[in-house]
């Protein structure tokens, strides 16, 4: 499956990738509407990880044995068997946060919104995922590898 | 009295600043047995192409016309006046052995106006102008002073300096001009012809074409977009142009390639016309090093927008088309005889029945070549 | 001395409605414009030290932020300019030379503006480069005047002539000299890789060639400058040309100096010098205090390289440029590259980047009339340099005789440069020139890569549309063909030096 891979010799760290994630999830998917007033309840589910000088964006990885899965009491997480994306159902998330802590990148938050977990679904249904699109620097490239 | 025949100015206030624009129509024959026939055949098949002339222009080159001082440059001049006739005969007595001199005959016809006083002269270097110029051979010698008495001299114009050929040439169709020169009364090998449509420059006697230069003699027709770097090109190599004409700098460029490099007469074509670099790069590998040498050491000499020419030399004619062939060019074989001109019927009203008759490739040269310097009379 | 004299040049101005507080520009500005209100979160802009990259400007999401020229007006003064106000306050503060990045941005007259090109009509045809073939093909080298053939005796002939080194240039244009140094490895790696790509050449000006970019030196020429940075046997010989830096157009008579705190491993490593040390390139080069100094250096390149590849000379637009290009050419040079006044640079005094030196329109008309003059055309090639902005000063340039031309602030610019003019600095936000690798990064090569393959390909489709209407099929049937241009508003005087009739003659 195409997975979203971060070259960190060329992430910026300027966090764009963060803000079009919120965009791109948010109600009303335009920027100035989702930031100035869901910004509240909006959580981006990729996160630039930052040490000295060293930054990537890391998002969920879509593992081949997924830990969250396993550990999710719900069955709100599950694989689509067509396309290998590990996918997330707010409906039937309690926020139970087993899938926070079982992730072993971190890539899973709680999320604001009606406290449920937030997690990358590839921006599913769309051939580009928004962070992808919109890094400024091509650091981030989505691909079969 | 010559003074209010022809001119109304000195020559050089008819050249326009600008470079001459022209349409044409051109035709060529050659008998490669070097047979000889009139001028009837050749302003036949000129006067078939009338309408891609204006009466501006035309002219004739012919070979093989002074049999009996072969060795002598035929020098054809034009006088505006008996002052600049009388200081031209001065400057030739100064470096040239006349051996002749006599007006060119001509036919009093009434379409043709405003004629010029025509003479020709048939002419050595001096041997003590030869020996002061000991770096120089005779054809640099006649090429300089032919430059020097065009440029410098008022009212005086050299429009043929080759040895036993002439060009003929004036304002008006090219059959009037043919026959105002009688040249049904000349036997030639060779023949070429030009009618001109001039879009830019006043009908100038010396503006005609053919354009000729120690035997060189071109017809042309059409626009050389390169004009401004070839002409730059040929003044690395002392040649002045100053006719604002593309049919100079065409008689210039196979002056230097042939005479003075040497160059085979299909080679300088390829220096003209050169293959594409994609057409080069498929070539078997020492013939790719031939063509991208010219190239890159001919780049200047390359003739780039549309021609078809048909340049006549004392050993033969090329007839040579630009390399996406942007005008019109046919030739045609009957026995010994080549055929060129820029329309099949103008071939064809005056030899039927070819042995062969095609439309000659871009930049593919037609030659023709004179197989023995023995000129018999038809 | 506190430095209160000196106005903010550029004000930030910041559009609350659409600020959305996400700090991007706060992390792009290396100068420290955008900050975070601890107590609120909400972003501010401090203008002072504001140099008008407009990086901020560019990554803004919501286009919330707007660069605009400060506001703060001096009495009105047609003599008396902020510019030249500012000038004096900030040497009388800090009593040093004034520094400038880029080229010459004074208004000059820009000749390639006064001259116009030819189309065909009627009398012959125009030509569709996109049913026709368009050839720009350019080889680069000394050529001699006339070519020797050998006969077989059967009516073929062989080549006799064995034609000194060229460089192939599928499109007239070339890179010019940027070290690595003075623009980031990722730039230069761009710049290499861009050249590949086209079929045409990088120059490594005078940083020596990283050892990363010798896979690329097929489209190399290697620069040889006052300072002999990065010089060894096996830099000449694996490079395509070798060009001695003799002046750069946007400071004549100037050396060069990448200030040590640049002078990292690697550098240190390609210029061959100790790591954290200034380089320094002295004015002149110390052993060409005349022609035939560079007669001997130019007869020493060429045998360390065993006569395989070209020499070029590189001279920048002085008031006597064709004698000197003549002198190049009688001394060897294979190439005479021109470097015209408006060329750009990494750092120059901003009085000598202003006002010396010629326009490249002049120089390049000068020495390609002189060297015709003196039948030596032939025997060099010219590349013209010192400022192209598009596709039309590059074809009139041919036109004037240009065998090519160089460009750096063009390619600068296609990879993300906004002229600021601040190179010196080394805090280039767009991680080009600069060394700083938190900012060297934001220039991703293989975006730098595409965007300069984009610009050659977008100017070469515009040349061949240009030739094409002209009816010309071929680049050297318009090179010095100057019956292709006219000159509009120009004094008969710069017609005459230009060598072109005026328009509507």
């Amino acid at each position: 499956m195409k997975r979203i891979f971060a070259r960190e010799e060329l992430c910026i760290g300027c966090r764009l990738c963060e803000i079009h994630c919120m965009v791109q999830h948010s109600r009303s998917r335009r920027i100035l509407t989702a930031m100035l007033h869901e910004k509240d309840i909006l959580t981006p589910r990729v996160k630039v990880q930052e040490s000295g000088q060293l930054t990537f964006a890391l998002q969920c990885r879509h593992c081949e044995r997924p830990r969250c899965m396993e550990a999710c009491m719900t069955g709100a997480i599950t694989r689509d068997p067509a396309t290998g994306i590990i996918k997330h159902d707010e409906k039937r998330c309690v926020g139970c946060w087993m899938c926070v802590m079982n992730c072993h990148c971190g890539a899973i938050v709680p999320g604001r919104e009606s406290h449920v977990a937030s997690k990358c679904d590839l921006c599913a249904g769309s051939d580009t995922p928004a962070c992808v699109a919109n890094c400024p620097n091509e650091a981030l490239i989505f691909e079969e590898r | 009295m010559t003074q209010d025949i022809w001119r109304r100015d000195a020559h050089r206030k008819w050249i326009r600043p600008e470079k001459d624009q022209s349409g044409c129509a051109i035709s060529g024959i050659m008998n490669e047995d070097g047979s000889r026939i009139s001028g009837e055949a050749i302003i036949t098949s000129i006067e078939n192409m009338h309408d891609r002339g204006n009466g501006l222009g035309g002219g004739f080159a012919a070979y093989g016309i002074y049999p009996d001082l072969p060795d002598h440059y035929a020098f054809h001049v034009m006088y505006d006046n008996d002052a600049a006739r009388e200081k031209t005969e001065r400057y030739l007595a100064d470096f040239f052995d006349v051996e002749k001199s006599e007006m060119i005959p001509t036919a009093n016809l009434a379409i043709i106006r405003r004629r010029p006083l025509l003479v020709r002269y048939f002419v050595r270097p001096k041997d003590e102008v030869s020996q002061r110029h000991y770096d120089l051979t005779e054809d640099d010698i006649v090429v300089s002073n032919v430059m020097y008495i065009n440029a410098d001299i008022d009212g005086a114009f050299v429009f043929s300096s080759g040895k036993n050929m002439g060009c003929f040439k004036g304002v008006g169709y090219p059959e009037d001009i043919g026959r105002f020169y009688r040249l049904e009364e000349y036997q030639a090998w060779m023949w070429t012809a030009h009618a001109r449509f001039p879009t830019n420059t006043t009908g100038w006697w010396g503006g005609a074409h053919p354009f000729g230069i120690l035997d060189w003699a071109v017809v042309h027709n059409g626009e050389v977009s390169s004009y401004g770097i070839n002409r730059r090109y040929l003044e690395n190599f002392g040649y002045h142009c100053t006719m604002q004409t593309d049919t100079e700098v065409i008689g210039y460029l196979w002056d230097l390639l042939v005479r003075k490099h040497k160059l085979p007469i299909h080679i300088a074509a390829k220096c003209l016309a050169p293959p594409l670099w994609s057409q080069i790069e498929r070539l078997p590998a020492e013939e790719q090093e031939l063509l991208r040498t010219l190239r890159i050491v001919y780049g200047g000499a390359l003739l780039n927008g549309p021609f078809s020419i048909v340049v006549t030399h004392s050993g033969g004619m090329i007839g040579l088309n630009d390399r996406i062939k942007l005008r019109p060019m046919v030739a045609a074989r009957k026995g010994q005889t080549l055929y060129v001109s820029s329309e099949e019927a103008a071939i064809r009203i005056i030899c039927p029945t070819p042995d062969k008759i095609w439309r000659p490739a871009g930049g593919e040269p037609i030659i023709g070549r004179l197989q023995s310097k023995e000129v018999v009379n038809a | 001395m506190r430095k209160w004299l000196v106005e903010q040049e550029f004000v930030a101005e910041r559009d609350v409605d659409r600020c959305i507080n996400c700090s991007v520009c706060v992390r792009q500005c290396a100068n420290d414009v955008h900050l975070v209100d601890e107590e609120t979160g909400c972003v501010l802009s401090d203008s002072q030290s504001c140099v008008g990259c407009h990086r901020c400007t560019t990554l803004c999401p919501t286009k919330a932020l707007t660069i605009k020229s400060a506001p703060q007006e001096f009495r009105e003064n047609a003599n008396w300019t902020a510019d030249r106000i500012q000038g004096i306050y900030k040497q009388a503060e800090g009593g040093g030379i004034l520094l400038a990045g880029m080229g010459n941005d004074r208004p000059w007259p820009v000749l390639w503006d006064n001259m116009v090109l030819n189309a065909s009509q009627v009398t012959n045809p125009s030509i569709d480069p996109l049913r026709e073939p368009m050839e720009l093909t350019t080889y680069l080298g000394r050529k001699p005047d006339r070519i020797e053939l050998e006969s077989d005796g059967n009516g073929g002939v062989s080549l006799k002539t064995q034609l000194a080194p060229q460089l192939k240039l599928a499109i007239p244009i070339m890179f010019s000299a940027m070290s690595y140094g003075s623009i980031s490895y990722n730039a230069s790696l761009a710049l290499a890789r861009a050249a590949q790509a086209m079929g045409t050449f990088a120059n490594t000006g005078e940083g020596g060639l990283h050892k990363d970019f010798r896979q690329y030196a097929g489209n190399m020429i290697v620069q040889v400058a006052s300072g002999r940075f990065g010089v060894d046997v096996d830099y000449l010989n694996i490079a395509s040309a070798v060009e001695i830096k003799i002046g750069q157009g946007a400071k004549p008579g100037i050396g060069g100096h990448l200030p040590a705190e640049k002078v990292d491993a690697q550098i240190s490593a390609t210029r061959m010098i100790p790591e954290g040390s200034d380089a320094l390139s002295p004015a002149p080069h110390h052993d060409i205090y005349s022609i035939e100094d560079l007669r001997q250096l130019i007869f020493a390149l060429k045998e360390a390289t065993r006569y395989t590849k070209p020499i070029s000379v590189k001279i920048s637009a002085v008031h006597n440029v064709a004698a000197i290009a003549s002198g190049c050419v009688r001394a060897g040079a294979d190439i005479v590259a021109i470097d015209g006044f408006r060329g750009g640079t990494g750092a120059a005094p901003l009085v000598i980047r202003d006002n010396v030196g010629i326009p490249i329109e002049v120089a390049l008309a000068a020495v390609d009339t002189r060297l015709r003059e003196e039948g030596i055309r032939n025997q060099a090639s010219i590349v013209a340099a010192g400022s192209f902005r598009s596709s039309g000063d590059v074809i009139k340039a041919i036109a004037l005789g240009a065998d090519a031309v160089y460009i750096g602030t063009a390619a600068l610019i296609s990879m993300g440069c906004h002229l600021c003019q601040k190179c010196y600095t080394g805090k280039c936000n767009w991680g080009i020139a600069t060394q700083d690798s938190r900012l060297t990064k934001r220039l991703n090569p293989e975006v730098g890569t595409r965007r300069l393959t984009n610009l050659l390909r977008g100017w070469s489709l515009e040349i061949k549309e240009m030739l094409g209407g002209m009816g010309i099929n071929a680049i050297e049937s318009l090179r010095g063909n100057r019956e292709h241009l006219r000159g509009v508003n120009l004094s008969d005087r710069e017609l005459n030096i230009l060598g072109i009739k005026a328009a509507g003659e």
